[in-house]
């Protein structure tokens, strides 16, 4: 798909600062608001953008669709392995309190640790279920059209 | 100066939410929907919601709308004229919203220190998460009810969002556009 100069520049000119702002508010929202969920929304924006520009299939060469497959059970699953990790270092499912050494009451490193992990997780599952969402949706399309 | 920026959002929102009803072309209905999306996330930044705000604006507004627009491909642009139904579905609709009404009533004002969550929960998470002595740490404490006060919830939606991508998938199929399908 060969799309306007105008509107494939700016699409160029914008794409690389939305990842980077997804990444920023992935791991910025200890401290402002943002997180995984947001985060993984708007990776998957910028990529949508790319596909919406570039077409599905130079968009699909970058991101394939069954490595998005792949990530939307690995994001779940880092989630829950923290939480089993946690459990086999003696604490409660999730108790991040357990996951490095403690020096007080409350452990903020682990903690931090631990939420740094699930954000990750809630980030990578948000992203890749967009991104694959979106392809099962445009390929429906490309199908019709080739027959 | 809060209560004028108010009336104004929530009159925009009343007046979308008509038009959104009235409307039978989908593209207009889709791009209504993310501007009632937009109009809400402003409603959560005045009531300092600021991450509620952004995630309702990101997903809300930006993706839904996306996608929303890719499932409109599939099915057409125009919603199918109803022929005349009973009065039952009004009835059910006025009865629902009615009790949803009454249900308010009960509830505490928004910002009342009254309010059952002000007087234990939101004070232990405001005054003993953040901090390097705290419970959590991050000074988010959004971030620290979130991911770690209620990380089992987290968890919860995180698979609600997985289940729906598996859903979509055995529906739609993975999405390839490979060249198999042209060959074909």
């Amino acid at each position: 798909m060969k799309m306007n100069p105008i509107v494939r520049e700016v699409s160029n000119l914008v794409i690389p600062p939305i990842l980077l702002f997804a990444l920023y508010v992935q791991f910025h929202g200890d401290f402002g608001p943002g997180g995984g969920f947001q985060a993984g929304v708007i990776f998957a924006a910028a990529i949508i953008l790319h596909t919406l520009v570039y077409g599905l299939e130079s968009t699909q060469k970058l991101f394939n669709p069954m490595v998005m497959r792949f990530f939307v059970s690995l994001g779940l699953l880092i989630y829950i392995g923290v939480g089993v990790v946690c459990m086999f270092k003696g604490g409660l499912f999730l108790d991040y309190n357990v996951l490095t050494e403690s020096h007080g009451a409350h452990n903020v490193h682990g903690q931090e640790l631990g939420i740094l992990l699930v954000e990750l997780g809630v980030g990578i599952t948000v992203a890749a279920v967009m991104i694959t969402i979106f392809y099962s949706l445009c390929s429906r399309r490309v199908r019709g059209k080739a027959e | 100066m809060i209560v004028f920026i108010d009336i104004v959002l929530l009159t925009l929102l009343v007046a979308t939410a008509i038009s959104l009803v009235r409307l039978r072309n989908l593209i207009a209905t889709i791009m209504l929907a993310g501007i009632f999306s937009l109009l809400s996330a402003c409603l959560f930044m005045t009531m300092d919601a600021v991450d509620v705000a952004f995630t309702e604006a990101a997903v809300g507004a930006g993706l839904t709308t996306v996608l929303m627009l890719g499932a409109l491909v599939l099915i057409g642009r125009e919603e199918k004229v109803p022929g005349k139904g009973s009065a039952l579905p009004l009835v059910v609709v006025l009865i629902t919203g009615f009790v949803l009404i009454y249900g308010t009533m009960d509830m505490p004002y928004f910002g009342s220190p009254d309010a059952p969550i002000h007087q234990h929960l939101v004070d232990r998470y405001v005054e003993k998460s953040g901090g390097p002595d705290g419970e959590v740490g991050p000074p988010n404490v959004v971030t620290s009810v979130l991911a770690s006060y209620r990380g089992y919830d987290t968890m919860g939606e995180v698979a609600v969002i997985f289940t729906a991508a598996v859903s979509v998938m055995l529906l739609l199929g993975v999405g390839f556009a490979t060249k198999r399908e042209d060959a074909s």
